[in-house]
């Protein structure tokens, strides 16, 4: 393989677990839940039919500046707090601006400056809407702002593939880096929609849990009894390099990014395909390019969002590629804890995958019932052993569009 | 209600630091927008519709090129108040 080999030098996040990385991974190791009642008025006067979500611990207006808070949507103040640890996490390295380049991700992009904004149309009339609201609400707004703050000339790429999201903009930093697009590259993935227009779409389409009364339990991926997943928010960012530039400095290095693979479904708008055919063939790919076979795997990150459906889908995808052995890989079902942080969720996802090969062990997968006996993937309340040697891991995630991404990492 | 002068140049500087960062102490009456308080016209757009709402006046949009300075600005707010 003439490929240049790609590491990860810096993680950052802000979840409903934590406002850092670490922490995020301690909340997960310690099984809490990130999923609450909700306290906003707009719950009870809209009527929202699911009163609680995954919201992020930190708030992101209170670790930026004010003068940059009011310049970003809340999407795109998670990137950049999520960002802003991972580049000071990778030594705030002295890159080159035009081998610095930005592959990020988000579900809907700036969805509160849309939606107040429109608000602010009706109550005060067009002068009152600020100048700022377009370029706050673009989908592309995160990927341009990590560029102007990092000053990353080589690219600054959105890709908007819903629950895909950011575990594509993964794969695609690794690409670019393969290809000699960049030395580094800032990737992730940012979502910030817990709005009542969000919850209220998603709950008319039966997506999300209803389960009112328990929230810190309604995120229950494949038990028998989940019925639907929980809205979370936040932003979770990787810092991607050759190795040759990461050995040039002295980066220390997390894990191997040594593969991914992005494909399509058509099949349906929104339920994945039952015969996980184009999910099937993202986890080859992902297996082809990092020059592994199925019998590799030693963790396996499920995306597995606790939706009734969705969950044996993907058992069903896994299953083709590892047949009987897929009930053995330690998998972790980790929006259990976080909810489903949408267009953040692969980057989040990510993260633990790394830090599962760092630490060598698959995190706690909670709230876990009884477990379907049509999703009999390998899950514990507990950590699980991943043993020694060289391990690798896949991270999946499957979203609404048919689009399925996923990312392959090996210890370091 | 209207406002004095320097209820308005206080008002206009608390504007300013919460879009800009910059300093209250710097938002002086001679100070020009561009030139010395580096201010980019999207932040100037942003302040003039704050300004708008804090001070009940109307700036119109040809009006807001005229407005070089920070006194010029204090000047027309002052006297165009409701």
């Amino acid at each position: 393989m003439s490929n240049p080999r790609i590491v990860v030098t810096g993680i950052g996040a802000s979840s409903p677990l934590g406002g850092t990385a670490p922490e995020s991974w301690e909340g997960l190791l310690a099984g809490r839940s990130g999923s609450r009642t909700l306290e906003h008025e707009w719950v009870e006067k809209y009527q929202i039919p699911v009163t609680f979500a995954a919201e992020a611990i930190v708030r992101p207006d209170t670790i930026l500046e004010r003068p940059v808070a009011k310049r970003l949507d809340p999407a795109s103040q998670f990137a950049m707090v999520a960002a802003m640890e991972a580049w000071a996490d990778a030594g705030s390295p002295d890159v080159d601006p035009e081998r610095l380049g930005v592959d990020f991700a988000t579900g809907i992009g700036g969805v509160w400056t849309l939606l107040d904004a429109w608000d602010t149309l009706r109550e005060k009339g067009p002068r009152r809407v600020l100048p700022m609201t377009v370029p706050m609400l673009m989908p592309n707004a995160a990927a341009g702002n990590l560029s102007l703050h990092f000053e990353a000339r080589a690219f600054a790429r959105t890709v908007a593939s819903a629950c895909a999201s950011s575990t594509e903009s993964i794969v695609n930093a690794i690409e670019h880096l393969q290809d000699g697009l960049a030395d580094v590259v800032i990737a992730g993935g940012t979502e910030s929609a817990i709005h009542p227009i969000t919850m209220a779409s998603f709950s008319s389409m039966q997506a999300l849990s209803r389960r009112n009364d328990d929230p810190a339990t309604a995120s229950r991926p494949t038990s028998v009894d989940r019925d639907g997943f929980v809205m979370g928010e936040g932003a979770g960012v990787l810092i991607l390099e050759t190795e040759e530039h990461a050995k040039a400095r002295g980066a220390k290095i997390y894990a191997y990014a040594v593969g991914g693979g992005v494909t399509a479904d058509s099949y349906h708008i929104t339920a994945n395909d039952p015969e996980g055919v184009g999910a099937s063939r993202a986890v080859r790919a992902a297996l082809e390019q990092a020059d592994a076979s199925p019998d590799d795997v030693a963790h396996i990150n499920a995306h597995a969002t606790s939706t009734p459906v969705g969950d044996p889908n993907e058992y069903t995808a896994l299953r083709n590629v590892f047949g009987d052995r897929v009930d053995e890989i330690p998998v972790s079902a980790t929006k259990a804890s976080t909810g489903h942080l949408l267009g953040g969720t692969g980057a989040l996802e990510a993260i633990f995958t790394i830090f599962a090969l760092r630490e060598r062990i698959a995190p706690p997968t909670i709230n876990i019932t009884e477990q379907d006996p049509a999703v009999p993937f390998r899950v514990s309340g507990q950590t699980q052993s991943l043993g020694g040697g060289d391990l690798l891991a896949i991270s999946n995630s499957f979203g609404f569009g048919g689009h399925n991404a996923v990312v392959a990492f090996r210890s370091a | 209600m209207a406002f004095s002068n320097d209820e308005v140049l206080a008002g206009l500087a608390e504007l300013i630091t919460d879009e800009t960062g910059i300093s209250a102490d710097e938002v002086a009456l001679e100070k020009s927008f561009t030139d010395d308080l580096d201010i980019d016209s999207i932040s100037m757009m942003t302040i003039v519709v704050n300004a708008e709402e804090k001070f009940s006046v109307t700036i119109p949009d040809e009006e807001v090129k005229n407005l070089k300075t920070v006194g010029d600005a204090v000047t027309y707010i002052t006297s165009n108040q409701a």
